[in-house]
């Protein structure tokens, strides 16, 4: 056992998954002898052939269809685009088939495929490399969106991303694709797709995000643990379906809470999660909740990434005003 | 200055609009009962589509696409497939679901907003019609692509109007198709009108059949109002797609008689008499002159046909009307394979909501 990376980790799952079921296939630009342009895929196509890792051409709407096809063919297509910036020609495969054709053939055919897109920004990427828009594809009705923050829950999460029956969106946080290591033993079990990780137990305020943005909560709950205050960290790493359950019986202990997301505020996961609260955790609330978000503007080029970004001293001067109510 | 690439488009008829033939018939029109078979399959789906439309007029369907005088293309196309192919149509290949073992009351309950319309019971593997335009044409190349990984000697059909062939994906796929070689057969219904938009509006090219060529794939034409020809030119097409040789567009000129939809009034943008010259040319009435010409087919023949045909039609929509629609919390049971937890409440409140 070694310490490994985050898309080391999605590498080994992929791999694994391969190995374990023939029916698993790769499909993306880049994704073959050159391994990904993150290097996600580095090696697979001479362990497992160009049958099984396809360079497609240069059109996401295409390889998108593709995988719905080869889905209802029994096939499980995992297929990669670049950039999230690139899969919005693929939204229509994505609503239109991906999410429906179960549904709409009452289980006839289905399509057990898997899109992994990196996201995020922090990495001083060009423009449309960096943005956060996890929530357009949360909204879309039959499909699954999975957000790993480590490398054990990459492997994990990917390993049951790719065996479920049904199409998933793996969004993969670049900013933490090459640290922190992680040990992760290869044994092929997976994660639930269903259940929020809860990453640091606290009784004092509930601190609610995911992806890379687990950096910085949990560094600020480190912060405040200085103080005497204790932050429960919560990853919710299945944006959808979202379990509620686990956050609603957090803040039922805590009464505080905070959600921390890179994605614009307005209509983000964190609405739907403040909205799941005060549904039906009001009783239990100590104080309001509250969002610390990437603004409602388009995400700034490289430069003014920083400001756009969620950063500690942010999250930690919210978490103060929370837990300044009585 | 050198010629770097060039390419023509051929077009085939066999019978031309009077029923008579232009050149030699292929080979399986000896057969008479291959020809009676395809015109049979064209009668059935214009009865099919007029007693639709009257049960929409009626109340009792909701919007439906006819395919009024382009019967020849999807019935030809069918009639050209194995059972074991797979047929991926868009909205208005009925004729051809119905050769392919659909049955006209899951056709029938689908307008009629019942999900259960495409279980078919069939073609278990078919895809079902396609509503957002050309968006089938990837899932094709994926059904072909699993063909040609398992080395089976299937093949993939995808119909799709001339409207579709100004989407991205349709070209996509045929590109995709093209460098892989896969055995997929693309078929432009060309109705002329893409709703109110007519053929010279959706693009320059002289053909839509040469679209296919800058895919690096053939393309060629064929007279989509004579079933012998479509059924020949589209079969030659996917035999050779079956043996390795790669795929292929076929562009079936028709012409759209009806209405795109019945809710649509096509008076607002097209003239009658447009489509009183195009009715000289209709598929149905050139294959009968043709049988009838050549002493296959007689008054007692077609009183029978239409009689059968009623009768089957009839059957279908009363079958249609008596079906129950499904329970509301039916709409939660195919969304996953399994309900996520997550979804357990709604479905819970919905049921609630039907059984206070």
């Amino acid at each position: 056992m070694s310490e490994i990376t985050l898309v080391e980790a999605v590498r080994l799952a992929l791999a694994r998954a391969m190995e374990e079921d023939d029916t698993v296939l790769l499909l993306g630009e880049d994704i073959g002898v050159d391994g990904g342009v993150f290097r996600a895929t580095d090696g697979l196509i001479k362990r497992f052939g160009a049958d099984r890792v396809m360079d497609t051409p240069l059109s996401e709407s295409l390889f998108t269809g593709l995988a719905v096809g080869l889905g209802a063919q029994g096939f499980r297509p995992v297929v990669e685009y670049q950039f999230m910036g690139f899969i919005y020609p693929a939204i229509d495969q994505i609503v239109n088939h991906a999410g429906r054709l179960r549904n709409r053939t009452r289980g006839r055919l289905s399509c057990p495929m898997v899109i992994r897109a990196p996201y995020g920004g922090g990495i001083r990427a060009p423009e449309h490399h960096s943005e956060s828009m996890e929530a357009l594809f949360a909204h879309i009705p039959g499909i699954r969106v999975i957000i790993p923050s480590s490398p054990a829950r990459a492997y994990g999460l990917l390993l049951a991303a790719i065996r479920d029956p049904d199409p998933v969106v793996f969004l993969e946080p670049k900013r933490i694709y090459r640290a922190p290591k992680e040990e992760i033993a290869d044994d092929g079990v997976s994660a639930p797709l269903d259940h929020c990780f809860m990453l640091r137990e606290g009784r004092d305020v509930t601190l609610v995000t995911w992806g890379a943005m687990i950096v910085e909560a949990l560094a600020a709950a480190e912060t405040l643990a200085a103080e005497g205050v204790e932050a429960e960290v919560i990853d919710v790493a299945t944006l959808k379906p979202l379990d509620m359950e686990t956050i609603l019986s957090s803040v039922g202990r805590t009464g505080r809470c905070v959600i921390v997301h890179e994605a614009p505020l307005s209509g983000g996961v964190g609405a739907e999660i403040a909205a799941g609260l005060a549904d039906r955790g009001l009783v239990n609330l100590l104080a309001p909740i509250r969002r610390v978000a990437g603004y409602d503007t388009v995400m700034p080029l490289s430069r003014l990434e920083s400001s756009y970004m969620p950063t500690e001293e942010r999250i930690l001067r919210t978490m103060r005003e929370v837990l300044a109510y009585a | 200055m050198t010629q770097a690439a060039s390419f023509t488009i051929e077009r085939t008829q066999y019978l031309n609009a009077q029923g008579r033939p232009t050149q030699p018939l292929p080979a399986f029109a000896e057969d008479r009962d291959t020809l009676i078979d395809l015109y049979r399959a064209m009668v059935l789906t214009r009865t099919f589509d007029a007693k639709a439309v009257s049960l929409q007029r009626t109340g009792r369907l909701g919007t439906y696409a006819s395919s009024l005088g382009q019967e020849a293309v999807p019935v030809g196309v069918a009639a050209a497939m194995r059972a074991e192919d797979v047929f991926l149509p868009s909205f208005r290949e009925q004729g051809g679901q119905l050769l392919r073992g659909v049955r006209m009351v899951e056709i029938l309950l689908y307008w009629g907003g019942n999900e259960r319309g495409s279980d078919f019971i069939g073609p278990r593997e078919d895809f079902p019609i396609c509503v957002p335009v050309g968006t089938h044409a990837p899932h094709a190349v994926g059904v072909a692509r699993a063909f040609q990984l398992r080395r089976e000697a299937r093949v993939a059909v995808c119909v799709f109007g001339d409207g579709a062939t100004s989407r991205g994906d349709v070209y996509e796929a045929m590109n995709f198709a093209g460098v892989h070689r896969l055995p997929v057969v693309f078929v432009v219904n060309n109705n002329h009108w893409a709703i109110s938009v007519p053929r010279a509006r959706q693009t320059a090219a002289e053909t839509l059949a040469q679209k296919a060529i800058a895919a690096g794939i053939p393309g060629t034409q064929v007279d989509g109002n004579d079933a012998i020809a479509v059924r020949h030119v589209v079969g030659v097409a996917i035999e050779q797609a079956r043996v390795g040789k790669g795929p292929a567009l076929v562009e079936a000129l028709t012409y759209r008689l009806s209405d795109h939809t019945t809710a649509d009034d096509a008076s607002r943008y097209r003239d009658d008499a447009e489509v009183s010259a195009r009715w000289q040319e209709e598929p149905i009435a050139r294959l009968r002159q043709y049988l009838s010409d050549t002493g296959q087919w007689g008054k007692a023949d077609e009183e029978a046909l239409i009689g059968d045909c009623a009768s089957q039609v009839d059957a279908a929509a009363s079958e249609y009307l008596a079906a129950p629609a499904l329970p509301p919390t039916a709409m939660f049971d195919h969304l996953y394979a399994a309900l996520p937890s997550a979804l357990t409440e709604q479905r819970v409140e919905l049921e609630k909501a039907t059984n206070p």
